[in-house]
C-alpha cells in the first residue's frame, strides 16, 4: 500500500500529465455509440461466441471424470507440451527476426524493397498443406536443407523442430505487420536526439526504441503464438506424427473424430480454447502494461 | 434488425432456389466419397449418365466429393446432403448409421457381396529392384527394414495394413503349433500377433495422418524401403512416377478390402432421388460398371470380369475382416480406439 501510494505520488509530482491521462473517463462525441456497440455484439456473438459455446455444450455431454481422464490423459498432456512449446518458441523467434525484418524494410531504402515487402505477406496467402508439403520437401533427409544438416546429425523433418519450424514460418508476417507501421510513424529524430544527448546506439535503442516499439511487438507476437496454437495443416506434414513424441493437439482432436468420438474431441478443443484464451488475456495485460509504462515516460 | 416475416421469406426463398432443380428435367446426384475413387468415378459417372440417358431420358448429372473416409462420412453426418456414399470401410458408414440415423444398420446386407461392388487388398509397394528382399509379412520386422504407412488412428486405409500384418502373424503362429486346436484364438497367439505389429511399428519412422500423405513420404521423400498400400494406390503410383522406380510384391497372405457403398434413404426420399441413386448402386456391379472398377484398379467381383483382368491381379489368399476379427465395429473398438492396441504398442494405456 505504502509503496503503491508512493508510486503514485512520484507520479503525479513528476509527470502530472500520465495520471490524468489514466484517469479521464471517455465520453462519447462520436454519435452512434449505441448502435455500433449493440451491432458489434451482435456480431461478435454471431461469429464467435456462438460456435464456440456450441463447443462448450457438446463437450458438456461429458460428465466430469470423463472429461478429466480425456483431457490428462499422458498422450495429451504430450500434445499439449509440443504444442505450446513449438508455439512459444516459434512465436519468440517471429518477434526477433519480426523486429528485424520490419526494421530493414522500414529505415533502408534498396532495389527489391517492395519485393520484399510482399513475400512477407506469402504465408498467409499460401494454403497451410502446401506450406507443410513445401518446407517437408526441404527438410526431408533427402531435401536440400535436410541433406545438409543430415551429416551434422541435425534431424528436421519429422521432429519437433520440424513443427517449430512450420509454425515460425506461418506466424512471420504477424510481427512483422504490426511492428512496421509503428516503426515508420517513429521516425529518426527520436534516435538523434537520443545520440545527440550522449546515447550509444544500443542505448539509444533499448531506451527509447525499444520501449516504443514493445506494445505492438507484444501484439505480433500473441497474433503469430494464437495463429500457431491453432495450426494443423502445414504442421501435420512435416510432423511424422509418432505417439508421445510429435503429436500436436489439433491431430489428436482428429484423431478422436476419426473415431467419432465428438465429446472427446471437444474437450481437447475446450482445453486449447481456455489455454489459449488465458494466454492471450495474459498477454493483452502484458502490452497493456507497456503501452500505460511508455506513455508515463 | 430483420423481422421475423422478412426472416421466414429468406428461408422459404432459398428453399425454392434449391427445390428447383428438382422439378427440371436434370437430376442431381451427390456421392460422397473417399480419395482414391476420384478417377474411378469420373469414369463410372460418365458412362452412368449415358445409361440412364438412354434408359429413361432424363439427364442425370453425379456430383462427386472427395476427401478421407472418416471426414466424408462426418460431413454427411453434418448434413452434407449425399445421396449416396462410397467409402473406404463398413466402420464410417456404420458411423453414419448409428449418429446421423440416415439409414437402417442394417444397410450392409442391402446388396450383394457385403455391399462392396469392387474390392482391393493390400500389397508391398517397394523400390525398384527390391534392394532389401522384401518378399512377405516377416521380412517387415527385420531390423533395418523402414516401412511406410500411414496412422491407422487417423487413417480408415491404414487399420486394412495393421490388421493383415495381424492376421498374418495369427496365421503363422498357427502354422508353428499344428497339433494346438484352434490356435489362432488362444491367448498365445493373440500374444504372438500383437508382438509382430509391434515388431512391425518400431520400424515405422514417420506416420502421416492419410494415404496421400504416406504415399508423398515415400515416393519423394524418398523414405522408407516399403510402402503397406492398397493394392489399386500401388497401381496408381507405378502408372504416375513410373515403372522403372518401384514394384508391387504381394505378400502370401493379405485382407479383402471392401470399400462399401450405400443409398443413403433420408436424402433420397426427401429429393426423390431413390429410384436413381439405386440404379446407379447396382449399375457398379453391372459387366460395364465391373469393368470401369477394374481399369482403375480395384478388383471386380463379376467372374466374366475378373477374368479378363487375371493377369492385372494376381491371385493372392485373403481373410476377410469378419472371419478373423468379428466385423469393423469389433476391430475398431479392440485396436483403434484411445487406449486400444495401437496405443498400447506406443505405451499409451
Amino acid at each position: 500500500m505504502g509503496l503503491n501510494n508512493q508510486l503514485i505520488n512520484q507520479g503525479e509530482a513528476g509527470r502530472p500529465t500520465c495520471t490524468m491521462k489514466i484517469r479521464n473517463k471517455p465520453t462519447n462525441i462520436l454519435p452512434g455509440f449505441g448502435l455500433t456497440l449493440g451491432f458489434s455484439a451482435f456480431y461478435l456473438c454471431l461469429i464467435v461466441l456462438i460456435p464456440l459455446s456450441a463447443l462448450f455444450v457438446s463437450a458438456l455431454r461429458m460428465d466430469a471424470n470423463e472429461f478429466w481422464e480425456t483431457i490428462t490423459s499422458p498422450r495429451v498432456l504430450a500434445s499439449y507440451r509440443l504444442t505450446f512449446g513449438a508455439s512459444f518458441a516459434a512465436a519468440i523467434i517471429n518477434a526477433v527476426f519480426g523486429l528485424l525484418v520490419a526494421w530493414v524494410l522500414v529505415r533502408y531504402r534498396f532495389a527489391g524493397r517492395k519485393l520484399i515487402d510482399a513475400m512477407v505477406d506469402l504465408p498467409f496467402a499460401l494454403p497451410t498443406a502446401v506450406a507443410g508439403i513445401a518446407l517437408t520437401t526441404i527438410y526431408a533427409p533427402n531435401g536440400w536443407m535436410g541433406r545438409l544438416l543430415a551429416p551434422l546429425g541435425i534431424k528436421v523433418a519429422f521432429t519437433p523442430l520440424g513443427i517449430m519450424i512450420a509454425l515460425t514460418f506461418i506466424g512471420l508476417p504477424f510481427v512483422v505487420r504490426t511492428v512496421q507501421p509503428v516503426l515508420e510513424d517513429l521516425g529518426t529524430e527520436i534516435e538523434e536526439a537520443a545520440a545527440s544527448l550522449g546515447a550509444t546506439p544500443f542505448q539509444a535503442f533499448r531506451r527509447v526504441l525499444f520501449p516504443e516499439l514493445l506494445p505492438s511487438l507484444l501484439t505480433g507476437f500473441a497474433l503469430a503464438f494464437a495463429r500457431a496454437l491453432g495450426e494443423y495443416g502445414s504442421v501435420v506434414f512435416i510432423a511424422g506424427n509418432m505417439p508421445m513424441k510429435t503429436e500436436i493437439t489439433p491431430l489428436l482432436i482428429i484423431t478422436k473424430l476419426e473415431q467419432y468420438d465428438y465429446a472427446g474431441a471437444t474437450a481437447i478443443a475446450v482445453v486449447m480454447l481456455v489455454l489459449s484464451f488465458i494466454l492471450l488475456l495474459t498477454i493483452n495485460l502484458l502490452q497493456r502494461w507497456a503501452q500505460r509504462s511508455r506513455q508515463c515516460q | 434488425m430483420m423481422t421475423i416475416k422478412t426472416w421466414i421469406t429468406h428461408v422459404v426463398l432459398g428453399v425454392l432456389v434449391l427445390a428447383i432443380p428438382g422439378y427440371a428435367k436434370d437430376i442431381k446426384l451427390l456421392n460422397v466419397s473417399y480419395d482414391p475413387t476420384r478417377e474411378l468415378y469420373q469414369e463410372f459417372n460418365k458412362a452412368f449418365a449415358a445409361y440412364w440417358k438412354e434408359k429413361t431420358g432424363d439427364t442425370v448429372v453425379i456430383n462427386q466429393s472427395h476427401g478421407g473416409a472418416g471426414k466424408q462420412a462426418r460431413a454427411v453426418i453434418d448434413g452434407l446432403e449425399a445421396d449416396v456414399v462410397t467409402l473406404a470401410l463398413a466402420y464410417d458408414i456404420d458411423a453414419i448409421a448409428e449418429k446421423a440415423k440416415l439409414f437402417p444398420k442394417t444397410w450392409q446386407s442391402r446388396l450383394p457381396n457385403n455391399s462392396s461392388p469392387y474390392t482391393s487388398t493390400i500389397v508391398f509397394l517397394v523400390r525398384k529392384g527390391n534392394p532389401k528382399q522384401i518378399k512377405d509379412w516377416d521380412d517387415l520386422i527385420k531390423p533395418g527394414v523402414w516401412i511406410i504407412t500411414p496412422n491407422p488412428k487417423t487413417s480408415g486405409g491404414a487399420r486394412w495394413n495393421y490388421l493383415a500384418a495381424w492376421a498374418f502373424a495369427l496365421e503363422q503362429y498357427k502354422i508353428q503349433h499344428p497339433d494346438q486346436k484352434d490356435a489362432e484364438k488362444s491367448g498365445e497367439a493373440d500374444a504372438y500377433s500383437r508382438e509382430f505389429v509391434a515388431k512391425i511399428f518400431k520400424n515405422v519412422p514417420v506416420l502421416d495422418s492419410g494415404a496421400r500423405g504416406s504415399t508423398t513420404t515415400f515416393v519423394q521423400r524418398e523414405i522408407g524401403d516399403v510402402f503397406l498400400s492398397w493394392e489399386n494406390e500401388a497401381f496408381l503410383a507405378i502408372k504416375e512416377f513410373g515403372a522403372d522406380k518401384f514394384e508391387i510384391v504381394i505378400p502370401s497372405l493379405s485382407i479383402l478390402a471392401e470399400p462399401p457403398v450405400t443409398v443413403v434413404d433420408k436424402v433420397v426420399d426427401r429429393r426423390g432421388t431413390r429410384e436413381v441413386a439405386q440404379a446407379y448402386l447396382e449399375f457398379l456391379y453391372s459387366e460395364k460398371g465391373q469393368d470401369i472398377a477394374a481399369r482403375n484398379f480395384y478388383r471386380p467381383r463379376l467372374e466374366s470380369v475378373a477374368k479378363k483382368y487375371a493377369e492385372q491381379f494376381p491371385k493372392v489368399k485373403m481373410i476377410t475382416i469378419d472371419a478373423v476379427f468379428g466385423g469393423w465395429q469389433k476391430a475398431q473398438k479392440r485396436h483403434f480406439d484411445d487406449g486400444g492396441v495401437f496405443d498400447q504398442i506406443y505405451g499409451i494405456k
